[in-house]
């Protein structure tokens, strides 16, 4: 009997053990409210997730403060946001990329206009508000985009018979770049080169340069004409010809047929200018790091605006803006916000933070803290010589673009008009009438 | 004994139903509730009611990639099945090396669905580049490069399958058969194929299933691509969660009915084999 007993009760314990294993699982960890706070940032730039590791490291070290930071892989920014920010210990620091991005987070963006981020900013106007007109999403990074050129290569050209420039700053407009593209493409053998343009490539690695940044310069051109600022319901498609223009030189004078651009990468890009093997390039200051170190010598690399042929480009200086933005999460503990705050301000004033931004991640920063640090970074020096130069820097509208289904299905009617599949029609079909679709479709609900 | 059991039963198959309820049942409860909310992350979520499977009904993508993962899921489950049985009839012949031959084609089953479509995406751009062209370059070369992919993937395990039931038909029937005057042909038909029944079954429900549920391999093939013409439901359901703001609820809305089609397929089709098992 007592044997029976003994056996029950082992049975018992060993299945409640289990139970309890069980449950102990799913239990949530609230206890961690710690006085101090801390900071956990959700990194969105893969190509720097070591440095700002690294600079975590250094604040925790001088601080005591814990850092934690995450960086989504490449493309999967949003994706990872989602699902952390369901998580009890949530990010206290993300970014969105712009306003529509803080459109998807405004629940989550907390108010920062008592922090130092704020107060240094050059320009407290590129802080994007709340609805209350709070600044709650700070630019960090400043960047720039055009066509970036390999100066001794087009400098061989120049010296070719019947080149149509002498020098690089006659290219001052979409007339005298496509007579110079058309003139490379037709001596690539002479000068060596696969191409004129590298591959516009169409994977989802390398689209965004034409869905997004380059149809923001007629989308630039036309705000400028209309006056519009902020994101309109519609719009016309003023200067979609000009975009036409630059897309049918781009596709047309590169190093691949057009009906191979669906499967190339930025990495095909890349390598394409990186190994001399094309002139010209359409991406921005953050290709400098893939670019680097290999055919091309620094001095050779310079960046020209990207032309459509809207009137008065000759004042035109290259495309910069920031979709970079820091959001400090509403939702976390006062202190773990507090302690996000102070990290952020540490990372502008701190010699640490402004060495690692400047010198290993190779930003160039929209704050008055960073006054004396200068970008070793060419492709930057070029727009500050373009700056210099009194010339207009082109702003990133591109962030008032609806969603980022309308880029999408902006980037698959250019794939299929360049491979030639579809037709220019739907392309201005899926700008024009599709904005206005997906501004409604957005804003629902 | 069987009177312990009664009182004690909650204890034992406690710990199980627990982890049932927390692995399976809770996230169904709440991808369901959610497809009648409307949120950005699940722990905050609002009602709306039927909005979100208004919406759906006005999204011309999802239907295409309804039909597109119908097309697709057919034309592999007969590929699949066919080839398969093939196979394994010629396989279960005693030959020499026919093991090793069993064992490369079952090895594809080894490599996950990603790398497997990274690498036919090599392979199949390499020869595609030939004219020129990609993969992407329209739905139909990405819907056969998935068909051929799945294909030889998924070949050999049906193999495995169809070989254990062909090894299960007692030898004395195909025997009797042939002392009958029975040519190959009619054995095949009328003796194996009925035996091997419980077989199809199971392969065409896996097949079925799997078609529908792709997900892996469609995404690092084509992606989509071009213009999300050659997205199935699975990658739909993805792109409509992660890749549009303010639409978390119509995917998840997608997700359920995705469900509701995959489980009235497999049921009919189940229903239906069933009924031709000997």
């Amino acid at each position: 009997m007592a044997t029976r007993k003994t056996a029950k009760l082992a049975a018992g314990l060993m299945a409640g053990a289990l139970l309890f294993g069980v449950t102990a699982c799913s239990g949530s960890s609230d206890d961690s409210a710690d006085a101090t706070g801390k900071v956990y940032y959700l990194n969105f730039k893969p190509e720097q997730a070591d440095d700002w590791v690294a600079l975590a490291k250094a604040y925790t070290e001088e601080t005591g403060v814990q850092v934690d930071v995450q960086t989504a892989a490449s493309g999967t920014y949003e994706t990872t946001l989602k699902s952390e920010m369901a998580k009890s210990e949530a990010p206290t620091l993300f970014q969105v990329n712009g306003p529509v991005g803080l459109q998807t987070w405004k629940d989550y963006a907390a108010d920062l206009s008592d922090t130092e981020v704020y107060a240094q900013l050059n320009d407290q106007s590129i802080a994007l508000t709340n609805d209350d007109g709070n600044p709650v999403a700070i630019p960090y990074v400043m960047e720039t985009y055009g066509i970036i050129y390999n100066k001794a290569i087009l400098e061989d050209y120049i010296a070719t018979d019947g080149a149509k420039i002498t020098s690089a700053d006659e290219i001052t407009s979409f007339d005298t770049l496509k007579s110079v593209v058309e003139d490379i493409q037709a001596k690539k053998d002479d000068l060596g080169i696969d191409g004129a343009f590298t591959s516009a490539g169409f994977d989802s690695s390398s689209d965004w340069r034409f869905k997004t940044h380059l149809a923001n310069i007629p989308l630039y051109y036309e705000y400028k004409a209309d006056g519009i600022v902020g994101q309109p319901e519609s719009i016309k498609g003023t200067y979609l010809d000009g975009f036409k223009n630059i897309f049918d030189l781009y596709i047309s004078n590169s190093t691949t047929e057009p009906s191979l651009l669906s499967g190339k990468t930025i990495d095909d890009a890349n390598s394409e200018f990186a190994l001399g093997k094309a002139v010209f390039y359409q991406n921005g200051t953050w290709a400098y790091n893939d670019i680097k170190d290999q055919k091309v010598d620094d001095a050779d690399m310079g960046m020209l605006p990207i032309y459509i042929g809207a009137d008065g480009e000759e004042n035109q200086g290259l495309t910069t803006g920031s979709e970079n933005y820091w959001v400090v999460n509403s939702e976390a503990s006062e202190a773990d916000q507090k302690a996000t705050k102070d990290f952020l301000n540490w990372v502008i004033s701190s010699d640490t933070g402004r060495d690692t931004l400047t010198n290993t991640m190779g930003f160039v920063t929209p704050f008055k803290t960073f006054a004396d640090y200068e970008s070793s970074n060419p492709l930057v020096q070029a727009d500050a010589a373009y700056t210099a130069a009194g010339k207009t820097a082109v702003t990133w509208n591109f962030t008032t673009m609806p969603s980022e289904e309308w880029k999408n299905t902006l980037g698959q009617a250019m794939l299929a008009y360049a491979q030639g599949t579809g037709d220019w029609d739907a392309v201005r079909a899926t700008f024009v009438d599709n904005w206005a679709t997906e501004v409604e479709l957005s804003n629902q609900g | 004994m069987y009177r312990s059991l009664k009182r004690w039963w909650w204890l034992f198959t406690g710990p199980t139903i627990a982890a049932f309820i927390i692995g399976f049942v809770a996230p169904f409860a709440l991808g369901v509730y959610l497809s009648f909310t409307k949120f950005t992350t699940v722990t905050k979520s609002r009602w709306v009611g039927l909005d979100n499977y208004a919406r759906l009904l006005s999204d011309d993508t999802f239907l295409h990639s309804l039909w597109y993962t119908a097309a697709f899921a057919l034309v592999t489950t007969v590929v699949i099945n066919v080839v398969a049985f093939a196979v394994a009839y010629m396989l279960v012949k005693k030959f020499k090396g026919s093991n090793l031959y069993r064992s490369v084609f079952f090895m594809p089953n080894l490599i996950g669905g990603i790398v497997l479509g990274y690498v036919w995406l090599l392979l199949l751009n390499g020869i595609l580049g030939h004219w020129a062209r990609s993969i992407t370059y329209s739905a139909t070369y990405g819907f056969w490069g998935l068909v051929i992919l799945v294909c030889w993937q998924q070949i050999g395990y049906m193999m495995v399958i169809y070989i254990a039931g062909l090894q299960s038909i007692p030898g004395e029937l195909i025997e009797s058969a042939e002392v009958d005057g029975a040519t190959p042909r009619q054995t095949l038909r009328s003796v194996i194929i009925p035996l091997v029944m419980p077989s199809i079954t199971v392969c065409t429900f896996l097949t079925i299933t799997n078609g529908f549920k792709l997900f892996d391999q469609n995404l690092a093939l084509t992606n989509g691509a071009p213009s999300r013409q050659s997205e199935l439901l699975a990658l739909n359901i993805y792109n409509t969660f992660y890749g549009r703001t303010g639409f978390e609820g119509v995917g998840q809305a997608k997700a359920v009915i995705f469900l509701i089609i995959v489980a009235a397929i497999s049921l009919l089709q189940n229903r239906f084999a069933r009924s031709k098992e000997a």
